[in-house]
């Protein structure tokens, strides 16, 4: 490729972060003799230099970081020896004692700069310096304000400013700024400052991280203006300033007339979204600023162009305003939004929150792990959060061992096991509490709770090894373990229908009608909408049989009764049912249907008395959702903010009665009363149309989401000529619901590599006791968070923070024989 | 014979005669055909006895032979001093009695509470007849089949084809009663004193005889041969009336507090080191016993000299030369009245017949029989060594060779007898995946078998397919877990975990400081460094191999795992603390399995049913079955001040978007650095 011909360094824009110069064989660093290493020096090439003594160690942290420093410098075409002082060969650049030891930088054989090896304390610091040093003339260091102004005042109209601020010099950003200074510095003019008051001055409030913005000077012509600024907001490493660079040399704004799914720019090549204007011809002059207006909110973030809807041909959607085309080869969304905030906001909500990380740091600290220790499960935190409240625990029996067997025997009850420990048998705890405050003093249910953290014996001899779990004992028969939904609702209704045995066996035909009409169990009614009623006449043992184990499976769902009296048939000719039948009275409605039940099985009856639970047109909530989940068809939701309005509910139950729906699940969602839903409707809409919405969701095939125009009027005409389009493939849908599967949200602590890395440093500094190696490890760590930290911050702060961790730690675990004293002392003893 | 081979295999009953007759007429018929039992167990001991109990309650035909008229007839003698060194820790301030059992070293396992150790002592430290009197207990009220005055005097094999393994045990009692037993369980403990061979060994008197009365030492020298406990627990008991006592052994002292092996000097007993170094004339000093002599003079006083100069000098007591001699400040120049050999026992090899190949574990250690990972003897199969006779597998390592540790691998060769001959699997239980953090957490923090077992018994989980549920199985030997399929009878085709416990590496030592500065960590990211007892979790992506195993890497308990995970030390041993211990369990398991555990509330999985086409594990085997957990009213606001729920009862404000519930945005919010530390661990596959 370049390689003798090669006599300046600037390689130009094509220079892409990776390594050009390629020179195969030294990676590693060469060591010489002074005279050997001056006759090398080409002119015009630069050259760094360590000189030491040669009885010098072999090895020093600063040598190893030289080493990784060969490599990366030989891309940017400058070469790295250490040069070994023999007595024979006295150099000045030979310090009189090892401890002046200096690298010196050389571009030919001119010296251009020598750095004490403390200021080179690390990869990044070498990098970093040497660049600084080759780039003077490129990258402005500047200090004030006024210096800063005066560069931008002489660039206006002629070129860009990149502005950076670093911490320190010889940290990774300032490597990084560097880096993209020797790559861009022609172009560009890079200004570098290390001031925070310089950054507040120019309007940053968060000047805890490095910064770099973009100063739009080219284009500005009167000089009395301030040029525009883009800030970065990435953090700052080689790839990001690149990526940010090349964003800001993208057009503010490409006018499109093709379809927005073809259509790629280099913002997708970068990584970032595309954000298409849908413009017409009759608004375009104010669709073009608005598009401008969002080419620079959304600079350096996305790509904005203007599509121009008329002269397009593909089919966009009606009231699309916005098109967003998140990543090549993604479906692109179409959106309404009416408001340039909520665009910024769209996009910044879906752009990737990417942290590559460059450098390969291999210290066993990264900063990743800090957020590992963040909680993010919500039920873990929640119940945490919640540890210091005192709950009324007396108001449920707590059972040990000695009593639980006693005490389970003696009365009715419902024992709730669970572990202190474990975060969702707490969380249900409480609504286990909030049932024992309902039903304080009403219930002759005795509830209990055991601990199986404490008591784990009794929990495992009632064959509970999961938590939580809920069981009801009662007198004469087997525990019945609850299988609702976990919350004070639900088992409230399990133990109100359990009060009765299930099925009920009902003696006479007045009986019977007492029952059916819901007058029997009255006080029941509001908690199974549907009383169901087994006739058989008495010679049906089988078909009894088999409903009476169903109505066993169902105890606690729903009220079964059974009536197989000799009059049976007086019931029979009443209903019109063929006898073995079954009776579904509808309380809500005020009816009673009939079903034959010949030959079938209790599971079989199981299934028919659950769907027969199922409402035509239900209101879909967190608790029943599931139920309706199970028909494996696409929902037909109705989304309203409050009760439905009598008209939608008139067209869909004209629908439903006509069979129009039958591949569907109608239902609806009042937002009152289930919030959530809300942030359903954000999931598709982003913005939220007026309120009700229709929406068909295709959860079990291909997740489309299809909505209603909001400007049609919701008739049964309308409703189905909008299902039929749905259906034939005609409609394109707002949204597709991701597929992704649920990958860990977090990565581990990967503890083998750290004992791969512990164990190979062992052998390598072959210190067989333990306790010096805690000891070496321990200075390992002081050393290296002194020199990766910021020069600026005392390095009294840092002992204090690294103390803090250490007694910290020691404060947990307790192990600790005292906390006064250096520890080195203890070493010694 | 006659037949045919086609005709043979032509028909299985008649394969059956012939092989019935083949037996009659090539054998030798006995007169009498000796009482056969399945299962036969040498010794009532501890070991014994437990053993015992499981065949008992499995129903299975066995008898114990006893020589004694007794159970525990080794501790009707032994400690000489009667002070068991085995704590008896009665309070814990805990109900649950699988965690007090970690505490409990004296009881053996049963399902009786009124068979806890704790009922027949009260003290930390008790005294040797209180542990007779509840194995007495034991064998008596659990009715136990067990034959006292019964010596087995011989034990030998014999072959035959029908039996489980391919021959018979044979056991002939002092009375020429012979037993023929298809499985031999021996637990007869170390019963002979381990005497070395040196000139004037015969003058040292053995800790099994030695008076036990001080006042038989009053203001004499004492030498005591051995550095155990045995020893230090004679010196111990004359220690205030003897001029000094001098103890000799071969190495020095091994401290159980720096080893964590119980079997090493206790603290209850080492009054001589304290004496010792507060300059009370008594002493420690370290040679080789088979390197000395000693010699008895006129008075009948000892007096050390090397084997050397004993050689050379006729072997005449006045002949002699004694070092001091040569050398006049020989340490020990002086003459003892008494010496006192204490050097511990040996397995008695003696009453098995050279057909069972029952070989000591070494050439110069005949302590131990030689046996596998799983207490089965390398020479026969069928052949099992439990109790203290077992503990070359963990020897100076874990407690394998007392109550509280082989009451766990007498239960698990139990386990293993079960499938092996009974077709009855390791028992284990099935949960979906989503209860596996708590199961682990719950094993973690209460199993006593894992406690006390460290590093030789451990849990496995067996993932099941597309790692949806998973079998959990207890305690099973570490060192045959290449075997797992075979011994438990269940499958390990989708990867698998272990659950062990263990100190930290470099940790445990004879010459370790333990209690330096620095020694324990707190925080998660350090876990692996913890130096005290803690959970260390690993995964294997398949089953190990036996040359996994055998090759493991020096110091491992286990061959290396796909991934790791160590479950920070606590100082309290108590592993539930919400960030500091399930998290980071949670975040392994979960990159292991590559699958989310978080739990959520019913009001999420919601969300995630309408707006997602896959849900999380939790919302699939919870929420989606109709058992979502709904949560209260507080514990929702504390949802949304957490930023876990958007409170969307609030008005349309837009949300902040914090980003720290990655699972409201879909996956691809997920922040997934690829960074050296954080690996995903599946990136590692092709390395492994």
């Amino acid at each position: 490729m370049m390689s003798s011909s090669f006599n300046i360094f600037r390689v130009g824009i094509s220079f892409v972060m990776v390594c050009i110069f390629y020179k195969s064989s030294v990676d590693t660093l060469p060591e010489l003799s002074p005279q050997k290493y001056f006759s090398t020096l080409q002119s015009g090439k630069a050259s760094l230099a360590y000189f030491c003594q040669a009885d010098s160690p072999s090895t020093s942290i600063f040598l190893e970081e030289l080493n990784k420093a060969v490599k990366p410098l030989q891309d940017y075409g400058i070469s790295v020896a250490k040069v070994n002082c023999v007595k024979e060969e006295a150099s000045r650049y030979c310090g009189k004692e090892k401890d002046l030891m200096k690298a010196y930088l050389f571009r030919g054989n001119i010296l251009l700069r020598e750095f004490p090896t403390d200021t080179l304390f690390d990869v990044n610091a070498i990098i970093a310096h040497v660049l600084f040093a080759l780039l003077f003339n490129e990258v402005k260091y500047v200090t004030t304000l006024e210096r800063l102004q005066n560069i931008e005042d002489t660039l206006k109209g002629k070129a860009n400013i990149a502005f950076a601020y670093v911490r320190a010099i010889g940290t990774p950003e300032h490597r990084a700024v560097m880096e993209a200074a020797f790559v861009y510095g022609t172009t560009y003019q890079f200004v570098l400052t290390t001031e925070i008051a310089l950054l507040g001055s120019i309007g940053t409030e968060d000047i805890e991280y490095a910064h770099l913005y973009f100063f739009h000077c080219k284009p500005v012509l009167d000089l009395t203006q301030q040029c525009r600024r883009t800030l970065m907001e990435q953090p700052l490493t080689t790839l990001n300033i690149y990526r940010f660079i090349k964003s800001m040399e993208a057009p503010l704004l490409t006018e499109v007339a093709e379809d927005p799914q073809q259509v790629s720019t280099v913002h997708l090549q970068l990584g970032l979204p595309l954000v298409f204007i849908v413009s017409q011809q009759a608004t375009y002059e104010a669709d073009r600023r608005t598009a401008e207006w969002i080419g620079w909110r959304l600079l350096g973030k996305a790509g904005v162009l203007l599509l121009l809807r008329d002269s397009l041909e593909v089919d966009i959607p009606q009231q699309a305003n916005v098109v967003f085309k998140r990543e090549e080869g993604m479906p692109v969304e179409y959106l309404v939004l009416h408001d340039i905030d909520l665009v910024i906001s769209h996009v910044e909500k879906n752009m990737y929150t990417e942290e590559v990380r460059e450098d390969e740091d291999d210290d066993i600290e990264g900063p990743d792990t800090d957020t590992l220790g963040i909680q993010d499960d919500e039920v873990a935190e929640t119940v945490y959060r919640d540890r210091k409240r005192q709950l009324p625990l007396e108001l449920t029996v707590e059972l040990t061992e000695e009593t639980f067997n006693a005490t389970v025997t003696a009365s009715d009850s419902i024992v709730l096991f669970y572990a202190g420990w474990q975060a969702v048998s707490m969380a249900f705890l409480q609504s286990y509490i909030d049932l024992a405050i309902k039903l304080k003093g009403t219930s002759t249910m005795l509830l209990a709770r055991i601990n199986c953290a404490d008591w784990s014996d009794v929990c495992t001899k009632q064959n509970v090894t999961e938590f939580p779990v809920v069981k009801m004992y009662k007198e004469g028969e087997n525990p019945v373990s609850y299988a609702g939904m976990l919350g004070t609702e639900d088992l409230l209704r399990f133990i109100q229908l359990s009060r009765i045995s299930c099925p009920v066996n009902i003696t006479s035909v007045q009986e019977a009608e007492e029952y059916l009409s819901g007058e029997l169990y009255k006080d029941l009614i509001s908690y199974s909408s549907v009383s169901v009623l087994g006739l058989f006449s008495p010679t049906m043992t089988t078909a009894k049989e088999d409903f009476t184990e169903a109505g066993k499976y169902l105890k606690g769902c729903v009220i079964t009764g059974i009536y197989s009296e000799e009059d049976v048939s007086i019931l029979s000719n009443k209903y019109t049912a063929t006898l073995p039948a079954l009776l579904l009275a509808r309380h809500k409605e005020d009816k009673v249907e009939s079903l034959p039940l010949a030959n079938t099985h209790a599971q079989d009856i199981v299934q028919i008395i659950t769907n027969s639970l199922l409402e035509t047109f239900p209101e879909i909530t967190v608790e029943n959702l599931p139920t309706y989940l199970r028909l494996q068809k696409p929902l037909l939701v109705l989304f309203s903010d409050g009760s439905i309005n009598p008209q939608y509910k008139k067209a869909m139950l004209t629908l439903i009665k006509e069979k129009h729906l039958d591949s569907l699940t109608p239902c609806w969602l009042n937002l009152k009363t289930t919030p959530v839903g809300r942030g359903v409707l954000q999931m598709y809409f982003d913005v939220l149309p007026p309120l009700p919405l229709l929406v068909v969701v295709n959860l079990h095939s291909g997740g489309q989401v299809f909505a209603f125009p909001s400007d049609q009027t919701v008739t049964e005409q309308n409703l189905l000529l909008w299902l039929k389009k749905v259906e034939a493939g005609l409609e394109s849908p707002i949204t597709i619901l991701p597929a992704q599967e649920w990958k860990p949200p977090l990565p581990a602590y990967n503890f083998l590599h750290m004992m791969d890395a512990a164990a190979s440093q062992h052998s390598s500094r072959k210190s067989p006791e333990c306790v010096k190696e805690t000891d070496v490890q321990e200075n390992d760590k002081e050393q290296h968070e002194d020199k990766s930290a910021i020069k600026k911050e005392p390095t009294e702060t840092l002992r204090i923070k690294h103390w803090n961790r250490r007694f910290l730690g020691q404060l947990i675990t307790g192990r600790v024989s005292t906390l006064i004293g250096s520890p080195n002392q203890t070493f010694t003893m | 014979m006659g037949l045919s081979v086609a005709r043979l295999w032509g028909s299985p009953g008649l394969l059956l005669t012939v092989a019935l007759y083949l037996a009659l007429t090539l054998h030798p018929v006995q007169a009498s055909t000796p009482p056969h039992r399945d299962y036969c167990v040498l010794g009532a001991g501890p070991a014994g006895l437990q053993m015992a109990y499981f065949l008992q309650r499995a129903g299975r035909d066995y008898t114990v032979f006893e020589r004694a008229p007794g159970p525990g007839s080794f501790f009707t003698r032994y400690p000489r001093h009667r002070k068991l060194i085995s704590i008896n820790k009665r309070y814990t301030g805990r109900a649950n009695s699988e965690f007090n059992l970690r505490h409990d070293w004296n009881s053996l396992l049963s399902h009786d509470p009124r068979l806890l150790f704790r009922h027949y002592s009260p003290a930390y430290f008790p005294d040797a007849s209180d542990m007779v009197r509840y194995l007495g207990d034991f064998a008596a009220r659990l009715g136990l089949h067990v034959l006292y005055n019964t010596t087995i005097a011989h034990v030998t094999l014999s072959k035959d084809r029908q039996a489980w393994n391919g021959h018979y045990f044979i056991l002939t009692d002092q009375k020429g009663q012979a037993y023929q037993c298809s499985v031999l369980l021996v637990a007869t403990g170390l019963s002979v004193p381990n005497l070395v061979d040196f000139p004037g060994s015969e003058y040292a008197e053995g800790y099994e005889s030695v008076s036990v009365d001080p006042k038989d030492f009053v203001g004499q020298n004492v030498l005591i041969l051995g550095r155990g406990n045995s020893a230090f627990e004679t010196a111990e008991n004359i220690l205030g009336v003897t001029n000094f006592i001098h103890m000799l052994s071969r190495s020095r002292v091994r401290l159980s507090w720096a080893t964590h092996y119980v079997g090493d000097l206790r603290a209850i007993n080492n009054g001589l080191l304290d004496t010792y170094q507060l300059k009370s004339l008594d002493g420690l000093l370290e040679s080789d016993l088979t390197d000395l002599a000693i010699v008895k003079d006129h008075e009948g006083k000892f007096h050390i000299t090397l084997k050397f100069y004993w050689e050379e000098g006729n072997q005449r007591a006045d002949a002699i030369t004694l070092p001091q001699d040569d050398s006049d400040n020989f340490a020990m120049r002086v003459a003892y009245d008494r010496v006192i050999r204490c050097l511990g026992w040996n397995f008695d090899f003696s009453i098995f017949n050279k057909s069972l190949k029952l070989s000591s574990v070494g050439e110069f250690s005949k302590k131990y029989p030689l046996v596998r990972g799983s207490y089965e003897s390398k020479g026969s199969r069928g052949l099992f060594v439990l109790g203290t006779a077992s503990h070359s597998v963990d020897y100076r390592k874990s407690a394998g060779g007392f109550i509280h540790g082989f009451r766990y691998t007498v239960r698990a060769v139990h386990r293993l007898l079960e499938h092996r001959h009974h077709r009855v699997a390791w028992p284990s239980t099935e949960h979906p995946i989503t209860q596996l953090t708590s199961s682990i957490l719950r094993r973690v923090n209460e199993a006593s078998g894992l406690y006390q077992m460290f590093s030789v018994l451990a849990d496995v989980v067996l993932v099941k397919e597309n790692a949806t549920a998973f079998e959990y199985l207890e305690e099973f030997p570490t060192q045959v877990l290449a075997q797992l399929e075979t011994i438990t009878g269940r499958q390990a085709r989708h990867g698998l975990f272990v659950i062990n416990m263990e100190y930290g590496r470099n940790f445990s030592g004879p010459d370790k400081d333990v209690f330096f500065y620095d020694r324990s960590v707190g925080h998660t990211e350090d876990a692996w460094q913890s130096n005290f007892l803690h959970p260390v979790i690993y995964y294997y992506r398949h089953l190990p191999t036996e040359q996994d195993v055998r090759f493991r890497p020096a110091d491992w308990p286990l061959p290396r795992p796909t991934a790791i995970h160590h479950i920070v030390e606590d100082f309290l041993t108590d592993w539930t603390a919400p960030v500091g211990h399930i998290l980071p369990l949670r975040r392994f398991l979960e990159n292991c399995l590559d699958t989310d555990l978080r739990s959520f509330y019913a009001e999420s999985c919601f969300l995630f049913a309408l707006t997602r086409q896959k849900l999380p594990p939790f919302c699939q085997q919870g929420y989606l079955r109709m058992q979502g957990l709904v949560g209260t009213e507080s514990l929702r606001q504390h949802r949304v001040e957490s930023g876990a729920l958007q409170d969307h009862a609030a008005a349309d404000r837009h949300r902040e978007d914090s980003g720290q519930w990655p699972g409201y945005h879909g996956p691809v919010g997920h922040p997934q650095a690829p960074g050296p530390l954080v690996q995903p661990l599946h990136s590692n596959k092709e390395e492994l």
